[in-house]
This record gives structure tokens, C-alpha cells and sequence, in this order.
């Protein structure tokens, strides 16, 4: 890969990667006794590994292929490969940490794997390594194939990718050894934050660059979705992540904001993250990946606008729904409630218009269990924002916070809506950015889809049971006017759908290992296929792509 | 000039209002714009084609 660099994109690999050496070494000197130190050695070993993977190839031949007539698919595959990695590491801490909710001696009694510790490894590990690597792979193909232009630049791809990896590294490995600011979703310390920052940027630099250089005289919705995520998630991190390291030599800094202001800016991060991280980069994906598979385009292209940019300006107000009954004040509380009802109109606008999108193609969907991921992603993206939307309502809210109930949640966007129709994507994309005739097995395809609805509706009765039952129990008086149940009880009371949660997580980790050894084989197995045509129209077309059919 | 909360709601109800109201008409109306109608329509038919079928 590192080939198909010019020499002097590959000396600026080496500098970059250079320098980001020093740096690590630099880390690992100051904060030796301290986990920063151990970071630092990390972050050396990565960088190092880079630079000589550059400098081995600095002198090969120039790449004699015609830059201009080829898009350029080396980051997107890595990205996919390792989003699947990713995928099968996350769920499998997921299903771990399940497991020792119901069976604690599963932690083995050391530090590290406390649940404490391993949680934000799961969720970091599926938020940003599985579904974070995605959303890049795939911007970095849609964007090309909607501006029918290649990617500004052949450096700063794979610096966002693996800086991003890099990030996600220090994150898992920081949790381990107990590093974390305690904000939820936005765990690791001042100097990987520091570091996402500037991979964010060059991340939308390289965006924006290549949306200039399109042949399309309109820029497709997916692109928005895909701005918006970047654009918002940039925000969002920099403002949660403001504080002030205790020292510059260890792992420790001190928030910028205090009580309930903390609260607030860390749930307003929390909920955008979801809105704009797990929602806007996805629907990104939907909106391109679907009406390809289906080859349908998009049954209202206003629908989309609409519903973009409703769901842009309604999420942002939505946060404080996590603060109800809290020291937030109550006009605050209520305008967060207020505005997620609201969004439930942008976000079925966006499930309906997939879901009309295949009215007319339902017999693919019966055949094609690529696109019934999709189906079923929307279907699930329609559920859990009806869910949301109701679980803000500060009433609903009283019984279901700090229960399993959020947990199902989360659960019923995080595996139906973001794991579907990533893995959707992925089956539908792998084909076209080898060149495989199709995926090595359809039939594993099949078994995947039901392993993960399956698990993903196991999953979400467990909890919507487990969060009902304690909420209801926390909330029973005696006649005298005590607590009827005691804490200890509403655990046991718990058990059996803690047990049910590992079953149908642990199917839902099986599918993810399938995904993974089906694009294996994929790569390995699959005969080539030409495709017709694959390539960026030149600058000068004056009005490009017009359909063959027209 | 302290920030109290009188005067952060009376800012997001008079300047708030306008800003949000002013934005979802002017999207609508550009969604709704008779004669983008074609490019949107072309559009949304432009993924069809880039990866398979000639894309010019």
C-alpha cells in the first residue's frame, strides 16, 4: 500500500510518523511512573512501526498509475478491516462485562478487569473502534463517489485513520490502567484529547477539500450528515474536554466547569454524541448505502433535507434530558424534554423515507439480507427515537432513569440502528471496493442477520424487563412509608435478565465474528470482477453524470 | 453585563425564536423550491450509477 505513495508522500509519512515518535518518547520520559509514561511508550511503538513501514518502501519505484482516473479505496479498506476488528473486540468486552454483571467472579479478582474498567472498554471500543472506523471508511468512499473526485490528498487519509486509532489505543489501554476524566462517552485524559483534536481537524480539512474539488454540482445529503458529524463532534469534544491538566507530566487534569454546569456541558456532549456520532454519520451511511443496494434512489430527496437539518437544530437542545429531578434548573430540564419530543418528527421523517425508499423492492429485501440489515436498521432507528423521545418525558423519565431500561435503550440503537446498518454497509461496500464478484458466503450473510436481530431483540426484552421491575421496585412504599424493597432484592430480582443479556449479546458477538471472517474470505476467496466503470470524471466534463438510462 | 437568568430568557425568547423560526422556513422553502425539483431528483439518482454504470 505504502507503494502506491509518491517518494515524497512517503517522506512526509516518515516525518509525520517522525515526529509523533519523539513525541511519544518525549510522553514516556516525563510521565515514567505514571500511566502517561506507558502511553508514551505506546504511542513510540505505533508511531516507530509507521515510520519504517515508510521509510522500507521510500525506495521503490514512483506509482505509475493515473492518479486522476482512479479514486483512491487503500484508507477505506484498512478502515474497514479494522472496524471489524474493532467490532469483534468491543462486543466481546460487551458480552464480559454482561457476563460478570451476572456472575462478578468473572472479574478474577485484579484491578484491571473490574467492571469499572472494562465498560468504557466496551463502549469506547464499539462507539469510536467499531462504528468510528466505519464512519471514516465510509465518508472517505462516499465522498468520493458522490463528488466523483478523489480524496484531496493521500497522506492526511491515512493520518485521520490511524491517529484515530492511535486515540482509540490509548483510550482502551488507559481504561485498563484506570485513567479516565469519569465523563461518560469522554474518558481519556488531556493528552489524547489533545491529540483527537488534531486528527479531527486534518479530518475536515480533508473533507472539505474534497467536496471542492467535486464534478457534481450538488452536493449529495449524505455529505451533510457526514459534515455534520465531523463539524459537531469536533465541537462537542473541545468543549467537554476543556480542562486543566493537574500537571503536564501525568495522566490527571481538573474539569473546566464545576457541579451542575459540568453536568450539564457533559450531557449536552453525551446526548450530541449520540445525535451527532451515533445518528447524523449513520444516517450518512443510510442515505447513500441503501437506495445503492436497493437500487432505488431515495424516495424524497426533500424529505431528506428537511429532516437533516431538523435534526440538526433539534438534537443540539436535547442534553438535559439526562438532568431531570437533578440541580438543573427545571425550565432547563424542560426545554431538553420540550425538544426531544420535537426530534421524533425529523427522525421518522428519515426512518419513513428509507423504509418508502424499498416500497417496490420488497422482494430484494427478502432475498438480500444486505439490505434487509438496512431494512431492519431503520426499522430499529424509527423504535428507539419513538423511545427516546417518550423516555425524556420527565414523568417516563422518574421511572425509567438510572434503570436497565436506559441501558435497553441505548442497546436498541446502538445493535439495531448503528451495528445493522453498519454491517449492512460493509456487505455492500467490501464487493465494490475489492472488486469481488460478491461476498464469499450469502449464506453467512443470513446467518449473521438473524444471529444479530436475535440477539439485538433478546437483548432489549432482558432489559426493558430488568429496568420495569427495578424502576417499579425502587418506587414501592410500605404502608408506613418505607422502602419496600431493599437494594439487594431488586438485584436478585435482576438475575435472570442479566443471564438473558449475555445470551443474546453473545449471539449478537457470534454475527460480528462471522461479518469479520466473511470479508476475510472475501479478500482471500472471491474471484475478481472488473467493474464497468469506477472512476473520477474529469475536471473539465462540463456536465457530468448524467444516467445512461436518460 | 451580568448574566442572570431574566435576561438569557428574555434573549432566547424574542432573538431565539426568530432565529429558529426564520431558519426551518427558509429550509422549507428550499426544499420545496419548484425549480430545484430537477436537481434534487438528479441527485438523489447519482448514487445509482457511480460505481457500476458509466457515470457520464
Amino acid at each position: 500500500m505504502m507503494t502506491r505513495l509518491t517518494v515524497a508522500e512517503r517522506q512526509s509519512a516518515m516525518f509525520i510518523s517522525g515526529l509523533v515518535a519523539v513525541a511519544g518518547f518525549a510522553m514516556a520520559v516525563a510521565g515514567h511512573g505514571d500511566p502517561m509514561g506507558a502511553h508514551g511508550w505506546i504511542t513510540l511503538l505505533f508511531a516507530a512501526t509507521l515510520f519504517f513501514l515508510a521509510g522500507e518502501a521510500l525506495y521503490h519505484d514512483e506509482p505509475t498509475e493515473d492518479r486522476s482516473a482512479e479514486y483512491y479505496d487503500d484508507p477505506t479498506k484498512a478502515g474497514i478491516l479494522i472496524s471489524l476488528a474493532w467490532a469483534v473486540i468491543g462486543m466481546g468486552m460487551g458480552v464480559w462485562v454482561a457476563a460478570q454483571l451476572a456472575w462478578p467472579d468473572l472479574r478474577f479478582d485484579a484491578a484491571w478487569s473490574s467492571f469499572g474498567r472494562l465498560r468504557p472498554v466496551h463502549t469506547s471500543g464499539v462507539i469510536f473502534g467499531f462504528g468510528g472506523n466505519a464512519l471514516i471508511a465510509t465518508s472517505f468512499h462516499v465522498m468520493q463517489r458522490t463528488s466523483r473526485a478523489r480524496l484531496a490528498g493521500h497522506v492526511s487519509p491515512w493520518f485521520v485513520l490511524l491517529g484515530f486509532n492511535l486515540f482509540c489505543i490509548i483510550a482502551a489501554s488507559g481504561y485498563l490502567m484506570g485513567v479516565t476524566q469519569s465523563k461518560e462517552y469522554a474518558e481519556p485524559e488531556w493528552y489524547a484529547d489533545l491529540w483527537l483534536v488534531v486528527v479531527w481537524v486534518v479530518y475536515f480539512v480533508l473533507y472539505v477539500r474534497t467536496l471542492a474539488r467535486r464534478n457534481e454540482p450538488h452536493i449529495y445529503v449524505a455529505n451533510w450528515y457526514y459534515m455534520a458529524f465531523i463539524l459537531v463532534v469536533a465541537i462537542l469534544h473541545i468543549v467537554n474536554n476543556l480542562a486543566v491538566p493537574a500537571s503536564f507530566d501525568a495522566a490527571k487534569s481538573y474539569s473546566a466547569f464545576a457541579g451542575v454546569q459540568d453536568a450539564m456541558t457533559q450531557w449536552w456532549y453525551g446526548h450530541n454524541a449520540v445525535a451527532f456520532f451515533l445518528t447524523a454519520g449513520f444516517l450518512g451511511m443510510l442515505y447513500y448505502y441503501l437506495p445503492k443496494r436497493a437500487e432505488r434512489p431515495i424516495y424524497s430527496y426533500r424529505l431528506s433535507i428537511l429532516s437533516f437539518w431538523g435534526i440538526v437544530f433539534f438534537y443540539i437542545w436535547a442534553g438535559s434530558h439526562h438532568l431531570h429531578y437533578t440541580a438543573l434548573p427545571q425550565w432547563a430540564q424542560t426545554l431538553g424534554m420540550t425538544f426531544s419530543v420535537m426530534l421524533l418528527v425529523p427522525s421518522w421523517a428519515s426512518a419513513g423515507n428509507a423504509l418508502m425508499t424499498l416500497n417496490g423492492a420488497w422482494d430484494k429485501v427478502r432475498t438480500d439480507a444486505t439490505l434487509r440489515f438496512m431494512m431492519m436498521a431503520a426499522v430499529f432507528y424509527g423504535l428507539s427515537t419513538f423511545e427516546g423521545s417518550f423516555m425524556a418525558v420527565r414523568a417516563v423519565n422518574s421511572l425509567s432513569h438510572y434503570t436497565d431500561w436506559t441501558v435497553g435503550h441505548v442497546h436498541a440503537g446502538a445493535m439495531g440502528w448503528v451495528a445493522l446498518i453498519t454491517f449492512g454497509s460493509i456487505y455492500t461496500v467490501v464487493p465494490l471496493l475489492w472488486r469481488r464478484e460478491t461476498m464469499y458466503s450469502w449464506k453467512l450473510v443470513e446467518w449473521h442477520f438473524w444471529l444479530a436481530l436475535a440477539g439485538t431483540v433478546i437483548y432489549i426484552f432482558a432489559m426493558w424487563n430488568s429496568g420495569i421491575t427495578q424502576g417499579l421496585m425502587w418506587r414501592t412504599y410500605t404502608e408506613s412509608g418505607t422502602l419496600a424493597y431493599s437494594f439487594l432484592e431488586t438485584m436478585l430480582a435482576m438475575y435472570p435478565y442479566y443471564v438473558a443479556r449475555v445470551i443474546g449479546g453473545s449471539l449478537f458477538l457470534v454475527g460480528a465474528i462471522l461479518a469479520a471472517f466473511n470479508v476475510v474470505m472475501t479478500i482471500r476467496n472471491v474471484g475478481y470482477r472488473a467493474p464497468q466503470i469506477d472512476y473520477p470524471t474529469a475536471s473539465e466534463a462540463g456536465e457530468p453524470a448524467i444516467p445512461a438510462a436518460e | 453585563m451580568e448574566l442572570t437568568y431574566e435576561g438569557t430568557s428574555a434573549f432566547a425568547k424574542s432573538f431565539g425564536l426568530i432565529y429558529l423560526m426564520v431558519l426551518s422556513l427558509g429550509i422549507t422553502v428550499y426544499a420545496f423550491w419548484p425549480s430545484l425539483g430537477k436537481r434534487f431528483d438528479r441527485a438523489a439518482k447519482s448514487v445509482l450509477d457511480d460505481e457500476e454504470g458509466p457515470c457520464r
